[in-house]
């Protein structure tokens, strides 16, 4: 082993630095009429500008607002076409138009500029140290530490003021607050299931095997005019999807034999994943696609997960018939609808091969 | 015969004089004069004015990074004067006939105002949108080009971290912005967030009910989202921005290597009145070219989406593009989630969503001291690498960039499956083994081509360029004419510093005592993996062997020369 210092870094140069390559004059240089047409170029761009501004001011009082063009593919609204043309050949040219004077008339001989050392001189350092003993001294710190420690203190503590500041920032999700909020849905005994958007109610026997359709508790309509944020809320965990199969065809787990009617089930439509909206009905395998980020669900399966991120089966709603023969929840449903949080107790989500 | 007149060409009465011009400034009075004995003008003129930049286009794009964020600050602040960040819920009635009486929010229905009833307001949406996308692509390249230069290397080591920093927040200024206008694609996206925030460990349901304000999504979150957007984060940005200039002028600017370029001094053209000029005008430049991209290239029609609705959803809803590596994250990863003890554990949404990112900002921020312990290098550095002159860095890099294009192809993992006829699964199970195994691959390559570079250069040097020609010498040999190439080239081909390999040092002086070595046999290692592909520069000696015999045309000597280059 050697114990000479190891060099980290070789700086050899085989090849001297030759130095500043010879400016290369430009075409501009040696022909003064080369110059002046590129002068005149220049000055024709700028010329452009306050044409094609004035233009804009044109476009936009004297166009009318609902008149379109359509030219070569595009169909955008003239006004909206035409001032964006105007203004933006207007910044270009002048862009351009400083850019080539820069390039091709300005002068190009390559300048050298010698760099500074970025660190202090070895006087500078020892000034500063010095200075900076100085101030300690002239504090006292040194002798009375007590101070200094007191005040990094007090200076850390006020940093508990300012954060407690931001404890209103939203309710706080205890146990209780969960409860009452993302652990529980608008859906209870009695609740009629109702199509999305229209809000009609669905009758058991007029569905058809195969048939999917997006629905809501039938609470919401009402909600919508009430409350508009508090119906965004509920509609956020609320929606369901209502799929009939042939019964013989899906598996029914002994637990969720009377939580569907006749081959009607019934799930959350809110992703266990992230909580899109779920709807991409595969008719044939029972299989549900989330379009966000293709978690799939086997509706046919009480909702277990069959690919994609999602790690928790869809949250099944026990249904009934009311006595019209209307579709109804018989309650909540057993675990919360949507993506998972920490607090959340998911050993009660069905598993694939639960009775 | 008359004698012929003497012809002269010059005559002193003929010759014109112009009197002495007048300097544009003959001194320092009036206006500049004022604002010297107020802010000492003269002394901030003679320092800055003339200072000299390097010229290379890939200078420009931190440029356009810096242009398309005056341009974000421009448009925006005409966007605020109609948008209303507000979740209260009306019923439109405004000029958009296919939207008229159905309920929205006040956002949703300025942005449809903005778009459609103020002159000029979809143009400046698109411009600001367009704008956004730009801002962030022309970051992520310039940050790419100051990696793989090595302009990163003691002193700027502050400066990349400022610029890791202004990455970070120019996403959260991305996603804040998409998110504002509520319609069902930007709603989507933050049903997203809150998944997201959701999963974080232990605290993630207050963060959710923080950020939220309760239960998603309630009526706050937008106007907490426009404080961010038009105020927090571009201060920070703002902020961020004049360190960065501030440390930039500070330093001088990097230059590539060549003739006369040295670390010591900076080669190029003068701020007044080239770079001014340059520079000014490539702003106007990469703001006429935004704005005609917002004139004619249709961005985010929020119209056609209608407002949210957390029951509907399209398919193919993507985020912005410099999402959507986390977004392919989120989707390739398998579904990972742990329960204990009644608590939930989701690995799925964290470790692609937060971690991941967490994950490339820190390696980002890490590297320049990393590189620094690995080579020992300790100094200053104002000549950039050419990336094939850091393999290993350049190929890093290279495998970082590829796992990013893999996870960022993953967020698109339905459009590919549809467009190409693909299993929407098998493109998301490949994808799962191509972000580790893709980016080793690109490694290897990118190693090898920068060895094979490395060659080219030291052959390039040592015999000169290719003619073309085809010699055939008398007695039937063929062989092809080289031609030194010049000094110039030569010097740029040799001048960077070399990396030799180290031996770990010492552990233990001359009378047996133990020492801490210089060189741990854990970096002696890590450096020579590091150093491994660089190839030996020619030395003057080899340089002059190889002249010398190139000048009698001694094929055999060049062709003995090319053997030996290349087994090196």
């Amino acid at each position: 082993m050697t114990t000479s210092e190891p060099r980290e870094v070789e700086r050899i140069h085989p090849v001297a630095d030759p130095g500043v390559e010879h400016h290369v004059e430009r075409w501009t240089d040696v022909d003064e009429a080369a110059a002046n047409r590129v002068t005149r170029q220049i000055t024709f761009m700028f010329g452009m500008v306050p044409l094609l501004c004035i233009a804009f001011v044109v476009f936009y009082f004297a166009i009318d607002r609902s008149a379109t063009v359509d030219f070569a593919g595009l169909h955008a609204p003239a006004q909206h076409t035409l001032m964006g043309l105007a203004a933006g050949m207007a910044i270009l040219l002048v862009g351009v138009g400083a850019v080539q004077w820069a390039r091709l008339l300005m002068n190009d001989h390559e300048q050298v500029e010698e760099r500074h050392d970025i660190a202090s001189s070895d006087d500078t350092r020892k000034e500063a140290v010095a200075q900076f003993s100085a101030g300690v001294e002239d504090s006292g710190i040194g002798r009375r530490k007590m101070i200094g420690t007191s005040l990094a203190g007090a200076l850390g503590i006020l940093a508990v003021p300012a954060l407690v500041m931001f404890a209103d920032m939203g309710p706080w999700p205890g146990p209780g607050m969960r409860r009452a909020t993302i652990e529980r849905t608008v859906w209870a005994e009695g609740v009629h299931l109702v199509t999305d958007v229209t809000y009609n109610r669905i009758k058991a026997a007029e569905m058809e095997i195969g048939q999917l359709i997006n629905a809501q508790p039938e609470v919401l309509k009402e909600m919508a005019h009430d409350d508009p944020i508090q119906f965004q809320r509920e509609k956020a965990k609320a929606s369901i999807i209502i799929v009939k199969m042939d019964p013989n065809r899906i598996k029914v787990p002994k637990s969720r034999t009377d939580w569907h009617v006749g081959g009607i089930l019934c799930y959350s439509k809110i992703c266990t994943h992230v909580g899109c909206p779920i709807s991409l009905w595969e008719q044939q395998t029972h299989h549900l696609l989330c379009p966000c980020h293709q978690s799939t669900f086997d509706l046919g399966n009480s909702g277990v997960v069959v690919f994609g991120p999602a790690a928790l089966s869809l949250p099944q709603l026990p249904i009934k018939v009311d006595a019209q023969g209307f579709l109804v929840a018989q309650r909540d449903f057993d675990v919360p609808v949507g993506p998972s949080y920490f607090e959340r107790d998911s050993s009660k989500d069905y598993q694939d091969g639960d009775e | 015969m008359a004698k012929p007149t003497t012809v002269t060409t010059e005559s002193p009465v003929l010759e014109t004089t112009t009197p002495a011009a007048k300097p544009p400034l003959a001194k320092a009075g009036g206006v500049a004069g004022w604002l010297d004995e107020r802010v000492g003008l003269g002394g901030l003129t003679k320092f800055g004015l003339r200072k000299i930049f390097p010229d290379h286009w890939s200078f420009l794009l931190g440029e356009i990074a810096l242009y398309s964020f005056i341009i974000l600050l421009l448009t925006g602040i005409f966007l605020t004067i109609w948008f209303k960040p507000s979740m209260a819920e009306i019923e439109y009635m405004g000029s958009y006939q296919l939207l008229r009486g159905v309920p929205m929010s006040e956002a949703y229905a300025s942005t449809l105002a903005l778009s459609f009833d103020v002159r000029g307001g979809l143009l400046v949406r698109q411009i600001h949108h367009w704008a956004a996308m730009l801002f962030v692509g022309a970051a992520t390249a310039h940050m790419l080009r100051v990696f793989f230069t090595g302009a990163f290397r003691k002193p700027r080591e502050l400066n990349w971290l400022i610029g890791v920093g202004l990455l970070s927040i120019s996403l959260i200024a991305g996603f804040s912005g998409y998110s504002l206008p509520d319609d069902l694609l930007s709603g989507t996206g933050l049903r997203f967030v809150d998944g997201l925030i959701r999963s974080i460990p232990i605290i993630g349901t207050w963060a959710e009910f923080f950020v939220f304000g309760g239960e998603f999504p309630g009526s706050m979150v937008i106007s907490r989202l426009y404080m961010l957007h038009i105020l927090l984060v571009p201060g920070l940005l703002l902020a961020l921005i004049g360190g960065h200039l501030t440390m930039l002028v500070f330093h001088k600017h990097t230059q590539f290597p060549g003739p006369g370029r040295t670390e010591k001094n900076v080669v190029g053209y003068p701020l007044f009145p080239v770079y001014m000029a340059k520079a000014g005008g490539f702003f106007f430049i990469v703001f006429g070219v935004t704005v005609l991209m917002g004139t004619f290239m249709q961005i985010n029609p929020v119209w056609m989406y209608g407002p949210y609705n957390p029951a509907e959803v399209t398919a193919g809803s993507q985020p912005d593009w410099y999402m959507g590596w986390v977004e392919g994250a989120i989707r390739i990863i398998p579904n990972w989630e742990s329960h204990i003890a009644g608590t939930t554990w989701s690995w799925n949404v964290f470790l692609p969503g937060v971690g991941l990112m967490g994950l490339l900002l820190t390696a980002l921020g890490a590297w320049p001291f990393i590189e620094a312990w690995i080579t020992g290098d300790r100094d200053e550095h104002h000549l950039l690498d050419r990336p094939r002159n850091a393999p290993t860095r350049t190929a890093l890099g290279v495998a970082g960039m590829t796992m990013y294009g893999l996870f960022w192809l993953g967020g698109g993992n339905d459009i590919i499956a549809t467009t190409f006829d693909l299993s929407l699964n098998n493109v998301t199970y490949f994808l799962r083994g191509a972000v580790f195994i893709g980016p080793v691959i690109a490694f290897l390559v990118t190693r090898r081509i920068c060895a094979s570079l490395q060659r080219a250069d030291r052959n390039r040097v040592l015999h000169g360029s290719e003619t073309g020609v085809i010699v055939r010498t008398g007695d039937g040999r063929y062989y092809e004419d080289h031609v030194p190439i010049s000094e110039d080239e030569a010097y740029t081909l040799t001048q960077h510093p070399a990396y030799p390999a180290l031996e770990p040092s010492a552990t233990h002086d001359a009378a047996g005592v133990a020492i801490r070595p210089k060189v741990t046999r854990r970096r002696s290692k890590i450096r020579n993996w590091f150093v491994k592909a660089d190839q030996p520069k020619p030395t003057a000696a080899e340089i002059e062997e190889a002249h010398s015999h190139g000048d009698h045309g001694d094929q055999k000597a060049i062709e003995a020369g090319d053997k030996k280059a290349l087994t090196h």
